[in-house]
């Protein structure tokens, strides 16, 4: 399949931009029609981080004349193994800032248009009105259900990308063309199935390798040329080194851009998604401690005052990083499975902790399940621990 | 007939990180059976009382399998599996 040019060209190439895009130039698919194509185009990046960073590096490099930035967060130290946008000095900043900064140092022909808010129901249509394409950079569902349905009702085309560990994904969304993400994955996991990268981990350079395809995809839209990724997956893996692709079909009970749609209009997609399963939040409800009160219990116990097993649900890599003193590990799939149950105490109250309290939670009602009806867990996790009681220790 | 079906990262824990896994069975759903039997708290993973997980895709070769039979479709012979769950990291 291939479609025609998302962006009429601009009038004119300068001298100076005609020599910069020179090697585009000499490509007759590309020319001096697409190259004014690309000038004229305005791509939104919803994200300046792991996806992001290799896309907007790119997108600038090959001279989008408009990229816009959605992004809230600042840099952090664990970002910059993968975020290439940003370095040392921009630790603290604002990402969108930082990502700016980078764009304009690669083409200051570009111009940059900062969107400094969390993209949510309210805004995202306004936001994304003014492009032509949508490039996802995100790291959670429920802003990649949200960004889907927007640009399902806005008729743009959504250029996706997932990464995980050394697993990527990659396609384009566009109603319009074929189907949409609610297609392919027609709804999230809940809370808590599915790891995070923060949980689970990616190797940096897979950001470049599903990043690139997003950008070598959002240029064959804007300029019309090739075969773009529509209705198919592409599924990179790195340890075998091989790319398959999986057909997408348009599901004709797509909730959103099928025959009968049922929504019509843009949801509450963190109440979609959810943060944290209903179990999980019933089960924390008044059985959360803080990191504090965690010291208190711990230096009670030393003094043998109390008594209580501390469980760490995380992975063992996490674990091996940094540990809050006193505390056994057994990952939180032990639980899920049932396996670790037979091994828990009866005589002792049971706490339990994980890295920001998400998984904890989710073990918590478990536990609860089970019977250990006085099971608490600790609100905040390891990283909690860290910032309050133990500030030498590493974060990650 | 035996099968390869390809697990995906977060289900490796329960094939002890074996990416590839033969399986028998004649349909989709004989398959995960057998998965099941062998690598016990899959299933569950896979699949919920109103059928295949709504964030769980399979294929059968490069063909979804909600758009074949579902967990009927049939199993051939040099067919290989694959299961794709949906993930978010970016």
């Amino acid at each position: 399949m291939s479609l025609p040019p998302l962006v009429e060209p601009a009038t004119e190439l300068s001298v100076d931009e005609v020599r910069r895009y020179s090697r585009h130039l000499i490509i007759p698919d590309v020319g001096m029609s697409g190259q004014k194509r690309l000038k004229n185009a305005k791509v939104l990046c919803v994200g300046a981080g792991g996806l992001g960073s290799p896309a907007l590096m790119y997108l600038a490099a090959a001279g989008v004349g408009t990229l816009g930035i959605v992004e809230f967060d600042t840099v952090d130290e664990s970002n910059l193994q993968r975020q290439i946008i940003h370095g040392q000095k921009d630790i603290g900043r604002s990402k969108a800032e930082s990502a700016r900064d980078s764009v304009l140092e690669i083409n200051p022909y570009v111009t940059v248009q900062l969107h400094e808010v969390r993209l949510d129901s309210t805004n995202v249509m306004e936001i994304f009105a003014d492009y032509d394409l949508i490039v996802d950079g995100t790291d959670n569902f429920a802003t990649r259900y949200l960004v889907n349905d927007a640009c399902v009702l806005l008729k743009k085309p959504y250029v996706w990308g997932s990464i995980y560990r050394f697993d990527g994904q990659a396609s384009v969304f566009w109603a319009e063309h074929g189907p949409c993400y609610r297609c392919l994955y027609p709804e999230p996991p809940p809370p808590g199935m599915v790891p995070s990268c923060a949980e689970g981990g990616v190797l940096g350079v897979l950001c470049a390798s599903i990043g690139s395809i997003q950008v070598t995809e959002a240029i064959k839209l804007l300029a019309g040329i090739g075969d773009p990724l529509v209705g198919r997956l592409m599924v990179y893996d790195a340890l075998e080194m091989t790319y398959r692709q999986v057909k997408i079909h348009k599901d004709p009970n797509c909730a959103v851009c099928g025959v009968n749609p049922t929504v019509t209009e843009l949801i509450d997609y963190e109440a979609f998604c959810g943060s944290i399963s209903d179990s999980a939040a019933e089960a924390a409800k008044d059985s959360t401690i803080s990191v504090r009160d965690l010291k208190s219990m711990l230096d009670a116990r030393d003094r043998g005052e109390d008594d209580f097993i501390l469980i760490d649900v995380r992975e063992p890599g996490e674990f091996e990083i940094v540990a809050i003193p006193g505390a056994i590990l057994i990952p939180k799939g032990e639980f899920l499975d049932g396996s670790a149950l037979s091994g828990l105490p009866t005589d002792k109250r049971i706490v339990l902790h994980c890295k920001v309290g998400g998984r904890s939670a989710e073990v918590l009602a478990v536990v609860k399940g089970a019977g250990f009806s006085d099971a608490v867990h600790v609100g905040g996790g390891v990283l909690a621990w860290v910032t309050q009681i133990e500030p030498e220790k590493p974060t990650y | 007939m035996t099968i390869e079906v390809r697990i995906p990262t977060i289900l490796r824990p329960y094939t002890a990180g074996e990416k590839l896994v033969s399986a028998k069975g004649a349909t989709l759903q004989e398959v995960l059976n057998d998965l099941e039997l062998n690598y016990p708290g899959m299933g569950e993973r896979l699949i919920d009382e109103s059928g295949l997980r709504r964030f769980i895709n399979i294929y059968i070769n490069d063909e979804d399998v909600r758009f074949l039979a579902g967990l009927q479709s049939a199993i051939g012979e040099n067919d290989s599996i694959t299961i794709l769950p949906a993930v978010a990291g970016g």
